[in-house]
């Protein structure tokens, strides 16, 4: 198994969610219009990134894996097709969660996230991630820095292509190209630029 | 005019159509494009999903509290995502490890939420099935295409049988590799919204900001 850092660079570069495995597109391309609202939902998709994949990860080792109710004196109970399910219910929970934290404590940026942050329930890169790390396999500790790594590149990812669909507006688009026909070319090129990190490793 | 259940059909195969227009269900779509077994295979799990689940909510939408109806409505979609994919785990184990995680995807696949709310809550059953069958196939055409492409100019085979002879296996086709990384995916489906829009120019988006054509800004300024 390798480090911590490579695996943290390879979650967020290399395997970049939303550029090489195309997760969250939906949102990724509908809300990258303004680089505010960008970074904002980037941060979000981060926050429940970090804390939905590591509480997936207990719950799948210790209640749904194969074998993993012999604690309960059940050990060959496999309840792993029941993954898909609580996991979707771990995540729209936590998103009500920061949803009621957010309205609390930083009302501005709720009224600027508002209708975007039920939507992280159904962002792909969300649900992805979780599956992603019953696929490979990941402990506890690796879920925790897969889960950071991959919001981290999400967040990243939608920062950058907001910011060149800000200049975007003052270009002149051919005809038909305009909106999301470009836009689906400037993240294949972004993408084909993350292709660069494929290949290093750290530590 | 044409019948609302002709509407339901064949409105989402080209003028509103759920990928190129809507922009809805990406998510799970450009991964799975790579050969054209595997966007086949989707497309077949996409379908299967959004049609029942439109029939299903169709049926108990007025049964539904309003305020619970997300619950309702992911729970239906899950359930019957988790049967696609122990179905595929067992028929078509091979195909079921390539998609890997994009089949459980399907549940957060916004093509189906988005039928589900906009769609299947208002109308009756018989519409709800046409309308999800409708979008289930503008979704695939668009992933039949993709896939295709991708394959036979990648790898120069469809369906896994030559079509290009490559030259590693002495034919004259070098495989051009770009078309099997993620970003071919990318601009295959911009330069296919391209094309749908100048064909049908009413779906052009409107800019914020036009420029002046040349020549008119040293006069404007």
């Amino acid at each position: 198994m390798t480090g911590y850092p490579s695996l943290f660079v390879q979650a967020a570069f290399i395997e970049n969610l939303a550029l090489s495995f195309f997760l969250g597109m939906c949102m990724f391309l509908a809300t990258s219009r303004r680089v505010e609202t960008a970074i904002g939902l980037g941060v979000a998709v981060l926050v429940v990134q970090t804390i939905t994949v590591p509480l997936n990860n207990l719950i799948y080792s210790y209640l749904l894996k194969e074998g993993a109710l012999t604690w309960a004196g059940m050990p060959d109970v496999d309840l792993s097709f029941l993954a898909l399910i609580s996991f979707i219910g771990v995540i729209a929970a936590m998103v009500q969660i920061l949803e009621m934290a957010l309205d609390r404590f930083f009302p501005k940026l709720f009224l600027a996230l508002g209708i975007f942050l039920p939507l992280v329930t159904v962002n792909c890169a969300i649900l992805g991630g979780s599956l992603f790390m019953v696929e490979r396999d990941y402990n506890f500790a690796e879920s925790v820095v897969y889960g950071f790594g991959s919001g981290f590149g999400w967040a990243v990812a939608i920062a950058i292509l907001a910011g060149i669909r800000e200049r975007l507006k003052y270009s002149d688009v051919p005809q038909g190209m305009q909106g999301m026909g470009i836009t689906f070319v400037t993240v294949g090129l972004i993408s084909l630029s993350f292709l660069a990190f494929s290949g290093i490793q750290i530590g | 005019m044409e019948s609302p259940a002709a509407r339901a059909f064949f409105n989402p195969l080209v003028n509103d159509n759920p990928i190129t227009l809507q922009i809805l269900g990406l998510c799970s779509a450009l991964a799975v494009t790579k050969t054209l077994a595997t966007a086949l295979i989707m497309s077949l799990a996409v379908m299967a999903v959004i049609t029942v689940s439109n029939t299903v909510i169709s049926r108990i939408r007025r049964h539904m509290p309003r305020n619970v109806r997300l619950i309702i409505q992911i729970t239906i979609i899950a359930s019957l995502v988790i049967v696609v994919d122990q179905l595929l785990k067992a028929y078509a184990y091979e195909l079921s490890r390539q998609l890997s995680v994009f089949v459980g995807l399907i549940v957060t696949n916004c093509i189906i939420m988005g039928r589900a709310e906009a769609f299947a809550m208002k109308n009756d059953v018989r519409l709800s099935f046409l309308d999800g069958l409708g979008n289930a196939l503008g979704y695939s055409w668009i992933l039949i295409l993709v896939g295709a492409v991708r394959e036979l100019f990648g790898s120069g085979t469809l369906l896994g049988v030559e079509i290009l002879p490559t030259i590693s296996a002495g034919g004259w086709y070098h495989p051009a590799a770009l078309m099997l990384l993620p970003p071919s995916a990318f601009f295959l489906i911009g330069f296919l919204i391209w094309g749908l829009r100048s064909w049908k120019s009413e779906q052009v988006e409107q800019q914020e900001f036009t420029t002046l054509p040349t020549g008119q800004s040293e006069r404007a300024s």
